[in-house]
């Protein structure tokens, strides 16, 4: 997973996205296994999100169209403290289902930040700046995971990104209990 | 060089003699806790990747509390309750609480006599109450608000539903040695202050980020004046300020809270007086002021008096931050001989607090009667409204209602309609505000 380039438009969010914005309590009733019934969890992802700060800076878009489990933005761009408050697992697996590959903030909140690797949804990279200021919902966003660039192809710019560190090898290997394996912590089921 | 509190409590369980802020070590888990919102989930990761003929580490270690979604018609998460119910008696699982009055289709009939169901409520004041809570230990739950426990002298804390497949398993997980910041509270809180007027400054203070990845360890002669409740609505607000655990040294209280539920053995834990410390801020608490969080974020800070005109429509009494019985106490103090002026609604955490509201009294009255004099409306023992929850929930604010809570966050569409607006403050300040029907000082009413 790492060693790949996710390429795709960007959906730009402000500070403290918590997890009540990115999937409300109404809707953690769902199935997370049924292929199915958890498509849902993409129907509301970022349903809790005001209005008016849906898809920055005008705001007004709705990151799932009406009806659909599926984005067209694949690339989330936020401001400091990302997925604060609750525990709930089924933020990153929303986003994962609505299409998201990848989360680009300036900081996470902790349980987000390790639900995100060890569950295997998506990549929680950090930016050194804010990019929530400068980029645009709709824009064409690439990132390099390995080189630990991003790049918004609609405005020709390029930003280092913070190093994934030692949490790398757990997203090589696809997710905590898949690292586990190939490490003989667990033995294989 | 020393160790804090929480580096001690990591170190003992990682069988080694110390460790450092920054260090990943594997730790042994004394308890893991899920509830009917994570526990299919978990139940799924932990099938997923152990197999289907997989054992729980522990049997006697794994506790279920369903308290989430309970009092609903909600058709999937009466299906959540009947998953956990499979997996305990698949398992041998000792310790679940369940909503046996959840049986059929449609809206649940509540519990008549709280003292007459296994089911308990809200997580967090159950474990405690049920002595799933003692200090040096370490207790994991697929719930944010699991910091409470830190109140207990032990470290708590909340992980999402791979983390805790994973201990289900194994009852083991990894975790990174946070630093420690510390609080020191000096003197003691005026009779109009309750625990929640600190935390809600200190949230103020050092912002929804101020302790990410860290330790909140409180100290003091003014954390210790407290009451243990007092301490756990201390604790349960440190992941407010991002914080990996809160903690509270155990004292003579403590132990002696905790021998009066629980026979299993435990060891008090102290942090040395050379432990290194991320930093160290001191309040004075005797100086603190009735202090409301305004919408829509926990850090953002005033004093009930600086919000004093602001029109409420709803008042909310109750969860693991503001629903316990000296909540509710507060609460009668103010309310008693007083009636509301906008819909007020009484959550109590658990059917032990239910049921004490029938057993403590102010001026004479139980607190039951208390609230319905005033014209508070109280509901069964569960989450309720403080996250929203299914359409139906008891007291989800459902449009754009101006609503001051004793609960824990006020993000946007927390407690169910992203139109409404939520004030977090004192069951004090909440009870006074519900009277007056503004943002009230309590001093106005406590005289």
């Amino acid at each position: 997973m790492e060693n790949e380039t996710i390429r795709g438009k960007a959906y730009i969010l402000g500070d403290d996205i918590d997890t009540d914005q990115i999937i409300p309590a109404e809707h953690l009733v769902y199935d997370l296994d049924d292929p199915e019934e958890s498509k849902k969890y993409g129907t509301f992802a970022l349903s809790g999100v005001p209005p008016d700060r849906a898809g920055l800076p005008e705001g007004g878009t709705p990151f799932v169209p009406e009806g659909a489990w599926r984005s067209r933005f694949q690339i989330i761009v936020a401001g400091k403290n990302f997925g604060c408050g609750s525990s709930r697992e089924h933020a990153p697996f929303a986003l994962a289902k609505a299409g998201v590959r990848a989360v680009v903030a300036t900081s996470y909140a902790r349980i987000f930040y390790r639900n995100s690797i060890n569950g295997g949804y998506l990549i929680p990279a950090t930016s050194r700046e804010d990019l929530s200021r400068l980029f645009r919902t709709g824009d064409e966003v690439e990132i390099d995971v390995e080189a630990g660039m991003i790049r918004n192809l609609t405005q020709g710019l390029e930003k280092e990104m913070v190093p994934l560190g030692d949490v790398s090898a757990i997203i090589q290997a696809g997710n905590v209990f898949e690292y586990a394996k190939q490490v003989g912590m667990v033995s294989a089921a | 060089m020393g160790m804090t509190l929480t580096e001690k409590i990591l170190a003992r369980h990682a069988g080694r003699p110390r460790v450092e802020a920054g260090e990943n070590v594997w730790v042994n888990t004394d308890i893991l806790m899920t509830h009917d919102v994570c526990g299919p989930g978990t139940i799924g990761v932990f099938r997923k990747h152990f197999g289907p003929g997989a054992r729980v580490f522990d049997p006697e270690r794994v506790v279920i509390i369903p308290d989430h979604y309970i009092f609903t018609a909600d058709v999937h998460a009466h299906r959540n309750i009947e998953i956990l119910r499979a997996f305990v008696k698949e398992q041998g699982i000792k310790y679940f609480y369940d909503p046996d009055f959840v049986k059929a289709e449609g809206f649940p009939s509540p519990y008549r006599d709280p003292q007459k169901t296994n089911y308990k409520g809200v997580c967090h004041i159950a474990l405690p109450e049920e002595g799933h809570t003692r200090p040096g230990e370490i207790l994991l739950g697929t719930d944010s608000h699991t910091c409470t426990a830190g109140a207990f002298g032990e470290f708590a804390t909340g992980i999402g539903n791979t983390d805790a497949g994973f201990v289900m398993g194994t009852g083991k997980t990894w975790l990174r040695v946070p630093e420690t910041m510390k609080f020191v509270l000096h003197n003691r809180l005026p009779e109009y202050l309750m625990a929640k007027d600190i935390i809600l400054h200190v949230i103020g203070d050092i912002g929804v980020d101020g302790a990410t990845y860290r330790a909140m360890e409180f100290d003091g002669e003014g954390v210790f004046s407290l009451s243990i409740e007092e301490r756990m609505t201390i604790c349960n607000m440190a992941i407010e300020a991002g914080g990996k655990n809160g903690i509270i040294p155990a004292d003579e209280l403590t132990e002696n809270f905790v021998r009066a539920r629980t026979n299993k053995p435990f060891e008090v834990v102290k942090s040395d007086p050379d432990a290194t410390y991320h930093s160290v801020r001191e309040y004075d608490l005797s100086r603190l002021e009735p202090t409301v969080a305004k919408p829509h974020s926990p850090d953002n800070r005033a004093t009930a008096r600086e919000v004093s005109d602001v029109k409420l429509t709803r008042a909310y009494i109750g969860s693991c931050t503001g629903g316990k019985i000296e909540d509710f106490e507060a609460a009668a103090r103010i309310l008693e001989g007083k009636t509301v002026s906008v819909a007020t609604f009484v959550v109590p955490a658990t059917t032990e607090v239910d049921s004490e509201l029938d057993q403590r009294k102010v001026n004479g009255k139980t607190l039951r009667d208390i609230f319905k004099a005033a014209g508070a409306q109280t509901g069964p023992a569960s989450c309720a409204a403080c996250l929203g929850g299914p359409a139906d929930t008891f007291g989800r604010l459902n449009g754009p209602e101006v609503c001051i809570s004793t609960t824990n966050r006020n993000f946007p569409g927390r407690m169910g309609s992203k139109a409404a607006q939520v004030f977090l403050a004192s069951p004090y300040t909440v009870a006074a505000s519900a009277v007056r029907g503004y943002i009230t000082d309590p001093r106005e009413y406590l005289r």
